[in-house]
């Protein structure tokens, strides 16, 4: 009974000594990084990597891609978004696709729309979510070239997403 | 089964570049709520694919994610061919399909 005692008391003593020099708190660093953003959404992905896995890495352009989004955006849940990809569409110069991302949404993966030359013009209209103040970025990859990007702060004023 | 609208021009002229307008009604649930009742999460559960075919041909897909709406609407182009019926089909995380047919008139 008193050998159990003994030796508790020296592990716990043990560990304050690690927490003084400081051993403790690195290595709790190192195992959860970035654990308060994790804690609050769990798949939350960087858009960064929502981008590299829809369009490879590939370098953008600026051009040819416009947004239509409002500047600010009082409900989060339906946004009006558009774009306008400028494009003959003819079968040897089409859109391919348009990707949608927005950079602080869980998810911001948003949507992709794949056209083909019968679909005349490269144009959407459509509601989206948005959970906070953030960039919506658009990329359009071409049947040929280089993919082209535009980017839009919109500010959110409720936002949506659930949670 | 989701109620769908499709809003296309009464009559269109070959070659004529046409709006077609879409809506479905669906929640959308984006699987990042919870139920206030039993903390549990809800399920994800969207719309996450969309396409329209016509002449025999898918002429627009698209995919989406949670980040997309509920009821979604949507509004795309597409080129007059020959008068025909134009098909949608929404599939959702479940498989369930909805579907909805315009005939499109085409003249001269």
């Amino acid at each position: 009974m008193s050998e159990k005692f003994m030796t508790q008391k020296y592990r716990r003593r043990d560990v304050l000594a690690m927490a003084g020099t400081g051993v403790v708190a690195v290595a709790g660093i190192g195992l959860f990084p970035g654990s308060a953003q994790a804690k609050h959404f769990p798949r939350h992905i960087p858009v960064a990597q929502a981008i590299k896995e829809k369009i490879g890495d590939k370098p953008t352009k600026s051009g040819r891609i416009t947004i239509e989004l409002p500047q600010i955006a009082e409900n989060g849940n339906t946004v009006p978004m558009g774009f306008e990809v400028d494009s003959p569409m003819t079968e040897s110069d089409y859109v391919k696709a348009v990707h949608i991302f927005a950079d602080q949404n869980p998810n911001p993966d948003v949507a992709t729309y794949r056209f083909t030359p019968q679909s005349g013009k490269a144009k959407i209209s459509t509601r989206m979510r948005l959970l906070k103040t953030q960039n919506v970025i658009a990329i359009a990859e071409m049947s040929y070239g280089t993919p082209y990007m535009a980017k839009t702060p919109v500010k959110v004023t409720h936002g949506g997403c659930g949670g | 089964m989701a109620k769908a609208r499709i809003k296309v021009p009464k009559s269109v002229k070959k070659g004529e570049v046409f709006q077609v307008k879409t809506l479905i009604s669906h929640k959308m649930e984006t699987g990042l709520r919870k139920n206030k009742k039993t903390g549990k999460m809800i399920p994800r559960m969207i719309i996450n694919k969309f396409v329209c075919n016509y002449g025999g041909k898918d002429v627009f897909v698209s995919d989406w994610q949670a980040g997309i709406a509920a009821n979604p609407y949507m509004a795309f182009f597409v080129k007059a061919g020959d008068s025909g019926p134009m098909n949608f089909t929404w599939t959702d995380d479940d498989g369930n399909i909805t579907k909805k047919t315009v005939n499109i008139k085409v003249s001269g």
